[in-house]
C-alpha cells in the first residue's frame, strides 16, 4: 500500500475529488495548509514597494491506495488539478507499513 | 420642533447607520475568506465617502434649489444655511445626517458587483463619481424637488432612489469589472453562513430605522411604514423559505435573502399602502426576486452578492405596486385598486428611466475609472485575495 498525498489548488479541490469519486477512490483526508514551492509564494508589486505573499492557501489530500494504484490516482489527480500556471501543487508518494480499521481492529492489507 | 419627532429621527438616524457595516458583513459572510476584509471595508468606505461628499457638495446638490428639475444648487455647500432649528417638526442637520445615511448605504449595497476582484483606489474614485452622478441627481429627482417629484412619482423611503439605482448599477458595474476568476468553472461558496446572517439581520434592524424614519416625524404614517415593513418582509422570507424547500433544503442564505428582498420591495411603498398591500408586495417580492436571481445566475452573470435581483429588481417592482396598492386612507394616494390609474403610469416610467439612467451613467462612469486606475486587480492579487493585496491584512489568522 502506499499513501499519495497531493498539495494543490483550493479552487480545484471539488474537480479532483469528483473525479477520484467516479473511478472509485472514496477514501481520503483533506486538509487546509498554507505553502510554497519554489516560487516562493507570489510576489506583489506596488508603486515603490513589495509585498511578499510567501505561504498560499493550498488543499492537502491524502489517499491510501493499493501500489498497482498509485499512478492511476497520480494521472487523475494531475488531470484535474492542473490550471498550468505555477502553484498547481506537488504529489508525494509514500509507503505505508500497516493499516487497521478502529471500528473493527482488522489490520487491512489490500484497499480492494 | 418637536422634541418627540426629532428623538425619534435622531433615533432612525442610528438606525441606518448601522445598515451600513451590516450590508459589509452580509456580504463578508458570501465571499470567500480571503476578501472578508475588503468586503466589510468595502462597506466602511461607503460611509466615509457619502459622509464626506455630503458635506462638502452632495446634500446641497441634492436637497437645495433646483435646476431644471435635475439638480440641486451649491447655496448649503459645505452645509452652509443648514439650521439646526428651524420651524419644520425637526431641525434641517437632522433631516441632512438622515439623508447622509441613505447615502452611504446605497454606496454600499453597490459593492455586491465587485466582489472579490475590484481594485481598492478604483472603488475610492468610482464612489466619488457615482455618489455626484448618480445617487445625488436621484434624491434630488425623488426627494428634493426635482422632475420625477414634479410629475408626482413617489418613493417613500428609497426603492428608487437606493434600491433601483444600486441594483441596476450593480448590474452595469459588474458587466464593466468582468467575472471573477474561475466564475462558472469552480465552485465560489460563501465562507461564513453566520456572518452573513448577523449582517442580514442588522439590516433588517436599520430598516426600522430606514423606512419608520422617512415619514420625518414620529406619527402615523411612521406607525404604518414600521408595520408593513416587518409585516412584507416576513411574508418574503416564508416565500423565498418555501421556494427553496421545494427545489432542495431551505437554506438560511436564501431565507435570509428572501427578508432582504421584501424590505427593499416595501421600501418605496410604506408610507402609502395598507396591510393587505403588504402581506401581497412581500410575496411578490419572493416569487419575483428568486426568479431574478435564478435568471442571474442562468446567464453566467456574476453580480456577484445579488444587489441587482434582490435591490434592483425589489425595489423596482415595489415602486411599481405603489402604483397598484397605495391606499389613500394611509397617506391621500390611490393606486389602481383604490381608482387612481395616473399613479401607476407615473411610478412605471420613474422605474423605468431610473433604471436606464442607473445602467448606462454606472457602466460609464465605471469604464471611465478603468481608464484611469484598472478597475480590477492582477489575476495573481485575485488569487492571493483582497485582504492581503489591498490591505495587507488578513481576516483569519
Amino acid at each position: 500500500m502506499k499513501m499519495v498525498v497531493a498539495i494543490i489548488r483550493p479552487e480545484r479541490f471539488e474537480a479532483v475529488e469528483d473525479a477520484l469519486a467516479e473511478k472509485g477512490y472514496i477514501g481520503m483526508t483533506v486538509t487546509e495548509v498554507k505553502g510554497r514551492g519554489e516560487q516562493k509564494g507570489i510576489k506583489l508589486q506596488y508603486r515603490g514597494t513589495t509585498i511578499d505573499v510567501d505561504l498560499l492557501q493550498k488543499i492537502k489530500l491524502e489517499i491510501v491506495v493499493d501500489d498497482k494504484d498509485v499512478d492511476k490516482v497520480i494521472e487523475i489527480i494531475c488531470k484535474n488539478a492542473r490550471t498550468g500556471k505555477y502553484g498547481d501543487g506537488r504529489i508525494f508518494v509514500i509507503p505505508v507499513e500497516k493499516s487497521v480499521r478502529v471500528r473493527t481492529g482488522e489490520l487491512i492489507t489490500s484497499d480492494s | 420642533m418637536n422634541s418627540g419627532d426629532v428623538a425619534w429621527i435622531l433615533t432612525s438616524t442610528a438606525l441606518v447607520m448601522l445598515m451600513i457595516p451590516g450590508v459589509g458583513l452580509f456580504y463578508a459572510g458570501m465571499v470567500r475568506k480571503k476578501n472578508v476584509v475588503s468586503m466589510i471595508s468595502l462597506s466602511i468606505v461607503s460611509a466615509i465617502l457619502a459622509g464626506v461628499i455630503w458635506v462638502l457638495y452632495g446634500y446641497s446638490l441634492a436637497f437645495s434649489g433646483d435646476v431644471g428639475g435635475f439638480i440641486g444648487d451649491l447655496s448649503k455647500i459645505l452645509l452652509a444655511n443648514v439650521s439646526l432649528d428651524g420651524s419644520d417638526a425637526i431641525p434641517e442637520m437632522l433631516f441632512m445626517m438622515f439623508q447622509m445615511m441613505f447615502a452611504g448605504v446605497t454606496l454600499a449595497i453597490i459593492t455586491s458587483a465587485i466582489a472579490e476582484r475590484i481594485r481598492f483606489s478604483a472603488f475610492v474614485l468610482f464612489g466619488v463619481l457615482w455618489l455626484t452622478l448618480v445617487y445625488i441627481p436621484f434624491a434630488h429627482w425623488l426627494w428634493g424637488n426635482g422632475w420625477l417629484a414634479g410629475i408626482g412619482a413617489l418613493d417613500f423611503a428609497g426603492g428608487i432612489v437606493v434600491h433601483v439605482s444600486s441594483g441596476f448599477g450593480a448590474l452595469a458595474l459588474a458587466f464593466a469589472v468582468g467575472k471573477r476568476y474561475g466564475y462558472g468553472e469552480h465552485p465560489i461558496e460563501p465562507h461564513s453562513i453566520p456572518l452573513t446572517l448577523i449582517g442580514g439581520s442588522l439590516l433588517w434592524f436599520g430598516w426600522f430605522g430606514f423606512n419608520g424614519g422617512s415619514a420625518l416625524l414620529a406619527d402615523r404614517i411612521a406607525v404604518n411604514a414600521i408595520t408593513v415593513t416587518f409585516i412584507a418582509s416576513c411574508f418574503a422570507g416564508l416565500t423565498w423559505m418555501i421556494l427553496s424547500w421545494m427545489n432542495g433544503k431551505p437554506g438560511s442564505l436564501g431565507i435570509i435573502t428572501g427578508v432582504i428582498a421584501g424590505l427593499a420591495s416595501i421600501t418605496p411603498a410604506a408610507g402609502f399602502v395598507d396591510i393587505p398591500g403588504a402581506i401581497v408586495i412581500g410575496i411578490l417580492a419572493g416569487v419575483i426576486c428568486f426568479m431574478a436571481l435564478e435568471f442571474r445566475i442562468k446567464k453566467g452573470i456574476d453580480e456577484s452578492l445579488d444587489a441587482w435581483a434582490v435591490h434592483g429588481v425589489g425595489g423596482a417592482m415595489g415602486s411599481i405596486a405603489v402604483g397598484i396598492f397605495a391606499n389613500p386612507a394611509i397617506s391621500g394616494y390611490a393606486g389602481l385598486l383604490h381608482g387612481g390609474f395616473d399613479l401607476l403610469l407615473t411610478q412605471l416610467l420613474a422605474v423605468a428611466v431610473t433604471a436606464v439612467y442607473a445602467f448606462m451613467v454606472t457602466f460609464a462612469i465605471a469604464k471611465a475609472v478603468d481608464y484611469v486606475v484598472p478597475l480590477r486587480v492582477e489575476l495573481e492579487e485575485e488569487y492571493v485575495g483582497l485582504d492581503i493585496s489591498q490591505h495587507g491584512e488578513v481576516g483569519y489568522a
